[in-house]
């Protein structure tokens, strides 16, 4: 598993996927966070990073599965797949050690917007006037939301070997994830089904996570879907019909 | 390491790849698979390989079931897929470093030996080389040297020399010959001559079925015999000719050559001689044309659409 990691995420560094995927997240983050004033911090006077964890999924929803849609797309356009699959690896060290590559870039373009939370930090009034259990909350959920992207990316990826159908399916199956079933549940006015639709998107988790309530249920759910996607993927695979 | 192979089937939707095969393969042997496109030689290998499940049947490596022990099978083939696939951005020297650490080789050992397994394939002017910047030639040689890295004792190899030019064939060939002592290797193709070159045993299979299986010379020998090519300074005689024993029939070329067809595994050329002392005829040429593998070929895996 760990000579998967370390290929694709050497390859995520020698290809241009890596500088572009940090470079457009904290540009993109770093804009909306300190610059355009309909977002930004400076404007709002409030000290706290809304900014960064309500509109970080949805650069997500764009970033993350341009990092995974070649993860097995690319090896089965190129026949390397069947190269993998008859080393001595087992499905699950190919699956997880993909997985993991991705979700190893998605932290380390997380990692610097720690020092948006120190800026904020210095800019309260008085000083330190921040929700800090809220931020590392709210960083939690990033994290395990970008997990749980990452999970859907590798999917979408196993069962194509076109780059951009995976891009898209993923890209359409996190914001189905992310906001859909939000969405859904509020065409539904009888109460009780309209909750637990909700609860199944990842909104639900998240808002409960950035509130700095660390809920075992919420990271049941965030684990549970991540599993539950790479199971897919270890099925899809092990049908060997692509 | 040996590799048995029973009553293997595999199902393609309604197709059968291949239709309840067995054969064996000793340790040590060298196996030609032979059969035209489409005949279930890749969907064999695969299926020996661990990458494709088979529908039914059993197959062992070096004693280890696919289906029960795949990561034991595994590690003792060394396998290189037809169009030899390649991680293309990687360097060579990159590359194989990375298949060794997939063996669990590591460091040192890792570095060696894939500094041993560059020169034996050729590749030291190429190491430094992306595999995309590389030519078929060497490409397959990259391809050899991933399949042999670990050192398997079983080689699966799935038309190594497909897209060559000759030369590079020759090559590869040189390699595969160098390496294959005390491997046991099956490797398919459809080329005759490179059957001929490298094998002690052949199975030819069509349809997903086996239509021989036997020693090269066997075959060679048993499948309709050899043919000769006789030229008299005299016009030939063709009834005189077919009485000698052993001859099956003859055929005339023009009026002073012809071709003799002979029994399989008779030698019937001192009899010729014998022939044209007693009738008083001059021989001026006599040419043994072996039976080439590419008619038996032909044969066997015509004969079985006839059927």
């Amino acid at each position: 598993m760990i000579q998967i990691f370390a290929k694709e995420f050497n390859g995520f560094l020698n290809s241009l996927i890596a500088y572009i995927v940090i470079g457009v997240f904290l540009t993109g983050i770093g804009m909306l966070m300190w610059v355009f004033p309909e977002t930004a911090v400076l404007d709002y006077g409030y000290a706290d990073m809304d900014t960064l964890f309500s509109l970080g999924p949805y650069v997500f929803i764009f970033l993350i599965p341009a990092i995974t849609m070649r993860s097995f797309a690319e090896e089965k356009k190129m026949g390397t797949m069947e190269l993998l699959l008859t080393k001595p690896l087992s499905e699950w060290d190919i699956i997880m050690g993909k997985f993991l590559a991705g979700f190893a870039l998605v932290l380390v373009a997380v990692i610097p917007t720690l020092i948006y939370y120190y800026s904020v930090y210095l800019l309260g009034e008085p000083t330190g006037n921040i929700d800090t259990p809220g931020v590392i909350g709210s960083y939690i959920g990033l994290i395990l939301l970008g997990g749980v992207f990452c999970s859907i990316g590798i999917f979408a990826s196993s069962i194509t070997p076109n780059q951009i159908v995976s891009f898209v399916a993923a890209a359409f199956l996190c914001l189905i994830f992310y906001s859909g079933f939000d969405s859904f549940s509020s065409l539904i006015t009888e109460g009780g089904w309209a909750l637990r639709i909700k609860q199944l998107g990842i909104l639900d988790h998240y808002d409960s996570m950035s509130r700095g309530l660390i809920d075992s249920r919420d990271l049941l759910y965030f684990f549970s879907v991540t599993g539950l996607m790479l199971l897919l993927t270890k099925t899809v695979l092990s049908s060997r019909q692509w | 390491m040996s590799l048995q192979i029973q009553n293997l089937t595999k199902i393609y939707d309604q197709q059968k790849a291949v239709d309840s095969i067995s054969f064996s393969v000793k340790e040590g042997e060298i196996v030609g698979f032979l059969g035209p496109n489409g005949a279930g030689k890749s969907t064999t290998m695969k299926i020996v390989t661990g990458y494709l499940p088979p529908s039914s049947g059993i197959v062992k490596v070096g004693g280890y079931d696919v289906q029960e022990q795949p990561l034991h099978v595994k590690k003792i083939i060394g396998y290189l897929p037809e169009h030899n696939p390649l991680y293309l951005d990687m360097y060579v020297h990159e590359y194989l470093g990375f298949v060794g650490g997939l063996y669990g080789l590591k460091e040192r050992a890792l570095k060696s030996r894939v500094e041993e397994i560059i020169a034996l394939c050729g590749l030291t002017l190429e190491q430094n080389k992306k595999l995309e910047s590389l030519s078929k030639g060497y490409r397959q040689r990259a391809g050899l040297a991933q399949a042999l890295l670990h050192d398997p004792g079983v080689l699966i190899l799935d038309e190594p020399t497909s897209g060559l030019d000759p030369n590079q064939i020759i090559e590869i060939r040189k390699v595969i010959k160098e390496v294959s002592r005390n491997k046991t290797v099956l490797f398919s193709s459809h080329i005759m001559q490179e059957v001929q070159a490298l094998c002690d045993r052949v199975i030819v299979i069509n349809k997903g079925k086996i239509v021989a299986d036997d020693q090269l010379s066997n075959l060679l020998q048993h499948r309709g015999g050899s043919t000769l090519v006789v030229e008299f300074k005299e016009e030939v005689n063709i009834d005189e000719l077919s009485s000698i024993e052993g001859v099956a029939s003859v055929t005339t070329l023009s009026a002073f050559k012809c071709k003799v067809h002979v029994q399989p595994g008779v030698d019937v050329r001192s009899e010729l001689f014998k022939y044209a002392s007693d009738k008083n005829r001059s021989l001026i040429e006599l040419k043994v044309e072996e039976h080439s593998m590419e008619s038996i070929f032909k044969e066997l895996t015509s004969e079985e659409k006839e059927k």
